[in-house]
């Protein structure tokens, strides 16, 4: 993988210095600038920022959307009737509900996490419902027979069979969360990652946008493979 | 080991019992006036035709279903009622010693005789392994370990030995066999395979096909020796089925 990493910088690098244009820096100059901001704190600052929104927002999204999916996948009546309103918030446009929470709620961090958290929330659900939904009767039955009770059922025979779902709803949810609070951040806030991008756009500053971008990719990735990955294998360890 | 029920035999009665009618299939009768006694400590064997309503008696038993017309009386060993289903269920994140430990209350002496329990139906190098791992027979022998550590007062078991190959079948055979013999409990054993139902049964109950009723309620009378002779277990399925 780093291998192929090296290859593609090393592409950017000989079109870079090819084109020769200031709207296509090389990855040197990326770098330096990565640099500068981490030097004077800024890089810091804004990545902070975003982390702690980001986090804010997944903890909120994840619980509240695992909360709507396990009722609509074991209750027939209650998703038939909400069907219809997950699919219609699964196709309201980010833009849409950002826009709306500012104008309602006002510019604050609780008007952003909202909208991001009404964005995810949908996704997450659609996947709980589905986890709900295959929930085993075989071993529900085995259960009321050997007289486990609610909470030997609870952590060894409902959750463990969730647990892939909720695994796989948090790792695209990360994805997806950080690049809506990045717009979030663009639209209303003054600090953060995505204010920091804004203000590059408004000075044509494709360094800083390029190096930021890349900040935060290595950010993610860390999370990916340190906790989310680990965690996903750790539910899937006992298939085949 | 025995009763904690003095010699209370378990009363079954079944007036009715329906499955509804599901988008274009018609409502079904499935079982109608089934009653029967079952002696304590004795092994009845329920057999029939598949689709008779065997399971579907067995789930009635156990409390599984509720939904009939009728009444169950199991008695004060019903809450040493134990269920071997005709797949394993075992949880397949669970090894095969923590499936086996999850069926009992926490702190419970018998803990300490897992592992006895697991050399005996012949897990002792598999006690770690989770279930997908293993061969369908040995989740199944998972399973009737598991049904056994509870030593229950009434076994329930649902075509526990159906698609397996003949030597484990016959091996699993003999060890429930021996397994009730040093803790004797009362059996419900349902079955469509007309050998295994006379090898292993001190009764027999026969469901018509079709009919949802009992067609035959019989004894079956062989010593220990002849449930291990291929002829006398012919002889007497012929006495048996020939009606």
């Amino acid at each position: 993988m780093a291998g192929s990493l090296l290859a593609l910088a090393v592409l950017w690098y000989v079109i870079a210095v090819y084109a020769q244009n200031r709207y296509l820096p090389t990855p040197l100059a990326v770098f330096d600038v990565l640099l500068r901001e981490g030097a004077n704190g800024e890089l810091w600052k804004n990545t902070s920022a975003t982390l702690v929104r980001v986090a804010v927002a997944f903890v909120v999204s994840m619980i509240i959307g695992t909360a709507i999916g396990l009722v609509l996948g074991r209750s027939k009546p209650a998703d038939k009737f909400f069907d219809a309103w997950l699919i219609l918030f699964l196709n309201l446009p980010a833009l849409v509900t950002i826009t709306l929470c500012y104008i309602w709620f006002g510019l604050t961090d609780a008007a952003a996490i909202t909208a991001v958290a009404l964005n995810k929330i949908p996704n997450v659900a659609v996947n709980m419902r589905e986890g709900a939904r295959s929930l085993s009767k075989d071993l529900d039955e085995m259960a009321k027979v050997y007289k486990f009770g609610w909470w030997k059922t609870l952590r060894h025979v409902t959750l463990p069979q969730l647990a892939p779902f909720f695994a796989a709803a948090a790792r695209s949810g990360l994805a997806l969360v950080w690049k809506i609070v990045l717009v979030v951040e663009a639209f209303g806030r003054s600090s953060g990652v995505g204010y920091r991008l804004s203000i590059a756009f408004q000075e044509f500053d494709v360094t800083t946008i390029l190096a930021y971008a890349l900040a935060f990719i290595l950010v993610v990735q860390v999370i990916e493979f340190t906790v989310l990955q680990p965690l996903q294998s750790r539910v899937t360890a006992w298939r085949r | 080991m025995t009763g904690v029920n003095g010699e209370l035999p378990i009363r079954v009665s079944v007036r009715r019992k329906i499955f509804p009618a599901v988008g274009t299939r018609d409502a079904q009768l499935v079982l109608k006036d089934i009653s029967f006694e079952v002696e304590p400590r004795s092994f009845l064997v329920i057999t029939g035709p598949s689709g008779c309503g065997k399971s579907t008696l067995l789930n009635i038993i156990a409390g599984l279903d509720t939904d009939f017309e009728g009444s169950i009386d199991l008695g004060p060993a019903k809450d040493r009622l134990t269920f071997i289903f005709q797949t394993p269920r075992l949880l397949p994140w669970r090894t095969v010693y923590e499936n086996i430990a999850l069926v009992l209350p926490d702190g419970d002496p018998r803990h300490a005789r897992i592992p006895e329990m697991l050399q005996r139906v012949g897990l002792g190098q598999a006690m770690n392994a989770y279930p997908e791992r293993l061969s369908l027979g040995m989740q199944r022998r998972a399973s009737l370990a598991r049904g056994f550590i509870l030593e229950p007062e009434i076994l329930l078991m649902d075509e526990p030995f159906v698609s397996l190959d003949d030597p484990t079948a016959t091996s699993l055979r003999e060890l429930l066999t021996e397994l009730w013999h040093s803790h004797p409990t009362t059996v419900i054993f349902v079955t469509h395979d007309r050998a295994e139902a006379i090898q292993l049964g001190t009764r027999i109950l026969r469901l018509a096909p079709g009919k949802a009723s009992v067609a035959q309620d019989v004894t079956i009378n062989l010593t220990e020796a002849q449930r291990h002779d291929r002829a006398a277990i012919l002889a007497e399925q012929n006495r048996i089925f020939a009606a």
